[in-house]
């Protein structure tokens, strides 16, 4: 074997070696945030976060238990706001729409998924949060839900046009109107991967802390109804971590573990679903 | 235009020069008749003129080499081309009499059934894919006895009776091409339509569903595509041979395959192309 | 009926089209309406983002103009506000986010594309999807108790001993500042860079690799001579994606770059970046013209990101499509 050859090889093999350190480097973050996270959090967290309401400032003990509600309340009403637009919508694309009417809403989608999240809180503050003079859960529910819009979109668009022509075709073949076809076979062949797609968008805007700021704003106390501002886990781990208090930090923390916990738990749950196949084999 | 006929047997249907249908066809009555269709997808036609019928009560097959446009035609036959928006069609279908279409087309699809080239059931139970049709055309009655008589037709009960509830899609490729024929069945169609229903199926299946065709005729009036000459010699009463989107010939059966009278007609069905 | 053509009666005009009406019955004509309605919404929404963030603009556009994008000022106090130090320290902040994440976010997808096993690879991709899943305030809260004080003890010492005669590396440190904001970003578009640049990866065509492979090149010749080159517009597209979103990113970033308006050219000095100072300083935000320029400076962030995902989506689109062989 000539030096070039042996050399090459060398070469090859130590480039080799670092692309796969830098794939080591990048999963272990992942280990260590999480292992610094449920040590943390762990050792921090107790039966009174979730149960009780946060102490005055300085006073050391109580809980979370207004944030976990309020994040419970805000990620409902942005569901319940964000879903259906971009369900339908998807359906409008995937189903009815063709050419220009359909690359438009396309664009437009994958430019508010692009907005940078705090964009989207000075939206929402000039849109809900001034018409009715003050901070709201509703306020904080419409930033996360128009976050949830286009990513529930694109995917339910996607997801449509990957159900197979002939299954389509075997339901008009039957005398089955466009509607009803949408409705009763491709939806439900299609509904895994949806469903993937709405969780973790769902997932996504449950750690976002930016647009919910000026609108949810926060609260110390329980949030009564919709139209009052409230607390959130992401936006108690903020205060709270950039707080001069200990034990503040360590309610961060617990918080923190609660918050990625969900988060985690949400994502491994959807791409499970989306794992266990689409509803029809791919052709 | 060859129109020669012998005694005894039906006669030929010929095509571009205006439609003849003498002999024993003509005196069957037919559930279906094509008048001078002309179809296109764009630009580019498919179908030149064609003229057919589709004998009640009858087998009747389409063959010709691949592209020749006879599954188009069959598809037209229940309006499934206008899933494809670039479609175009010329001329009259009549179903009983009535031009299909000027009608509406569920209330068309429900009359004239369809299988397709692979098995397509839905992602649902067995018993909820025979079920499908009838809840969607709010057919009454009992549900449950209907999807077993259309089971049994498609000769699929035995084989599945006692797991109606499980997904579709543990059946084996020929089940489930009965299951799509029984699907077809419950709404208890007027016409059938195969487009080459055998063409993903292993020998075995094939002839499961040969089998039940010739059963079928008794119920009702069934056209299909094959590009397989031997299937449509052994399933068919009447064939029409189908060349580069012209009707070619279209006669009885035995006589198409024996004494076909036209020469491009023989050279397909001795094998010389296609 | 025995001849076609003659007897058959003529049933309506031949189309292919159905009347309006008759699919209204059906629920056709419905569901395309308000789906429509639906989709027509999303596009309501973006127009009305624009159009509130140019409106609500307006007092500091007409006061400012373009002096908002070289004034150093920003005080309430006397109602002065410019845009420099906030966007210098976005864009310094990215540019050292990228300088970190693009070897190591391009090298492992190298790994996870071209060496790993696919079962290895689709468990590295997971884990990535996982990570980039997480929160950017969890980031933050990582960043100040993790990345801030291993600055303080490591980071400056390290940097400052021996290329402190670099403007970038003088001291003094506070832990706090733009190379740690960096470094917390840096951790955040890794999964980005690495996701998009492995897809763009596995989309180059095998014939390509063999070819290269078949000539006699090693392994990592045919990847770096041959697969890289022929994904690059990809690789550069996620970059792009990846400094989009640092740009925009806010939380993370206002836990641990300092909050304090200063242009410097060392990067242990804290600083202030456009989100941050909105997150800021919005909610506290007196007077009309504080709040509009607040508003503007979104406008800026907004038409940033704006063009960066609109190349970055070019990019993507063109390297994709030409490695699946598609016609363009």
């Amino acid at each position: 074997m000539s030096a070039r050859v042996k050399w090459r090889r060398f070469v090859s093999n130590f480039m080799l070696t670092l692309t796969g350190l830098c794939a080591l480097v990048c999963v272990s973050v992942l280990f260590l945030i999480l292992g610094y996270l449920v040590f943390n959090g762990g050792t921090s967290i107790n039966w009174a976060f979730f149960t009780q309401l946060p102490k005055p400032v300085g006073e050391a003990g109580g809980g979370m238990a207004n944030a976990i509600v309020g994040s419970a309340k805000l990620l409902l009403a942005a569901s319940l706001f964000g879903v259906p637009i971009g369900f339908l919508g998807g359906i409008y694309l995937a189903e009815f729409s063709g050419g220009a009417v359909a690359s438009v809403v396309r664009y437009a989608a994958d430019l508010l998924n692009g907005v940078p999240s705090i964009v989207i809180g000075i939206f929402a503050y000039s849109m809900v949060v001034l018409p009715f003079r003050h901070f709201s859960t509703f306020a904080g529910a419409f930033a996360l839900g128009l976050m949830m819009i286009p990513i529930t979109l694109r995917s339910t668009e996607e997801f449509l046009n990957g159900v197979p022509r002939y299954l389509r075709e075997g339901a008009m073949a039957l005398g089955a109107s466009k509607w009803k076809t949408i409705a009763s076979v491709v939806v439900p062949a299609a509904y895994r991967g949806i469903l993937t797609a709405i969780l973790l968008a769902l997932a996504r805007v449950a750690g976002e802390t930016a647009p919910l700021l000026f609108t949810a704003f926060g609260n110390r106390y329980w949030s009564q109804g919709w139209g009052q501002p409230t607390a959130s886990l992401p936006v108690m781990i903020f205060t709270y971590a950039v707080s001069p208090y200990e034990d503040w930090h360590r309610q961060a923390w617990a918080a923190g573990l609660v918050l990625l916990g969900l988060i985690l738990i949400i994502n491994i749950l959807a791409r499970t679903i989306l794992s266990r196949g689409i509803a029809v084999p791919r052709s | 235009m060859q129109a020669s006929s012998k005694p005894g047997l039906s006669v030929n249907i010929v095509t571009n020069t205006g439609s003849v249908i003498h002999g024993e066809a003509a005196a069957l009555a037919m559930r279906m008749t094509i008048s001078k269709v002309n179809f296109y997808y764009g630009s580019k036609q498919i179908l030149f003129d064609i003229n057919l019928g589709i004998a009640d009560k009858r087998v009747t097959a389409l063959i010709g080499p691949s592209g020749c446009g006879k599954s188009t035609l069959l598809r037209a036959l229940n309006r499934m081309h206008e899933t494809v928006h670039t479609s175009r069609l010329e001329g009259e279908i009549h179903l009983d009499g009535q031009n299909i279409l000027a009608q509406d087309v569920t209330t068309l699809r429900r009359r004239v059934g369809m299988v397709f080239q692979r098995p397509n059931p839905f992602p649902k139970s067995i018993f909820d894919n025979v079920a499908y049709g009838l809840r969607i055309n709010g057919i009454k009655g009992s549900t449950s006895e209907m999807v077993e008589k259309s089971l049994r037709r498609a000769a699929l009960w035995e084989e599945v009776k006692d797991h109606l509830h499980k997904s579709a899609y543990e059946l084996s490729g020929g089940q489930q091409q009965r299951l799509c024929i029984a699907r077809a069945l419950a709404v208890e169609p007027e016409v059938l339509l195969l487009d080459e229903p055998c063409s993903a199926l292993d020998p075995i299946s094939t002839a499961k569903i040969e089998e039940l065709l010739v059963e079928l005729k008794n119920l009702t009036t069934i056209a299909i595509v094959t590009h397989n000459m031997q299937q449509a010699a052994r399933v068919s009463d009447f064939t029409a041979f189908v060349l580069t989107g012209q009707m070619i010939e279209f006669s009885a059966t035995p006589q198409l395959f024996t004494t076909p009278s036209d020469p491009r007609t023989e050279a397909y069905i001795t094998g010389r192309f296609g | 009926m025995a001849t076609s053509g003659t007897t058959l009666p003529n049933a309506g005009p031949v189309t292919g089209s159905r009347s309006f009406l008759s699919r209204l019955r059906d629920g056709d004509e419905i569901a395309r309406l308000i789906t429509m309605v639906f989709a027509a919404t999303v596009v309501l929404i973006t127009l009305l983002l624009v159009y509130e963030l140019w409106t609500n603009s307006a007092l500091a556009r007409a006061k400012f103009g373009l002096h908002f994008f070289v004034t150093q000022v920003w005080d309430p106090v006397i109602d002065q506000y410019g845009a420099l130090p906030f966007m210098y320290g976005t864009l310094v902040t990215s540019a050292v986010a990228l300088f970190i994440a693009v070897p190591l976010g391009i090298g492992a997808a190298i790994f996870l594309a071209e060496l790993a096993p696919p079962r290895i690879s689709d468990t590295l991709q997971f884990f990535i999807d996982l990570l980039a899943a997480v929160p950017s305030v969890i980031y933050g809260l990582l960043g100040v108790f993790i990345v801030v004080p291993l600055m303080r003890t490591v980071i400056f010492p390290g940097l400052n001993k021996p290329l402190g005669f670099l403007p970038f590396f003088k001291g003094p440190s506070y832990g706090v500042g733009f190379l740690t904001a960096g470094i917390v970003l840096a951790i955040m578009v890794i999964p980005y860079i690495i996701s998009v640049s492995r897809e763009v990866l596995l989309s180059v065509p095998r014939d390509q690799r063999e070819a290269a492979l078949a000539l006699g090149s090693t392994r990592w010749e045919s990847t770096w001579n041959v697969v890289v080159p022929f994904a690059k517009t990809g690789i550069l597209g996620s970059i792009f994606l990846a400094l989009a979103r640092a740009l925009g990113e806010t939380m993370a970033v206002t836990m641990v770059i300092g909050n304090v308006p200063t242009i410097s050219a060392s990067l242990f000095s804290p600083g202030d970046s456009i989100a941050s100072v909105i997150a800021n300083q919005f909610t506290e935000a007196t007077g009309d013209l504080y709040l509009q320029s607040l508003v503007a400076l979104g406008l800026v962030l907004f038409l940033m990101t704006f063009i960066l995902n609109g190349l970055a989506r070019l990019l993507i689109v063109v390297t994709t499509q030409r490695g699946s062989g598609v016609p363009t």
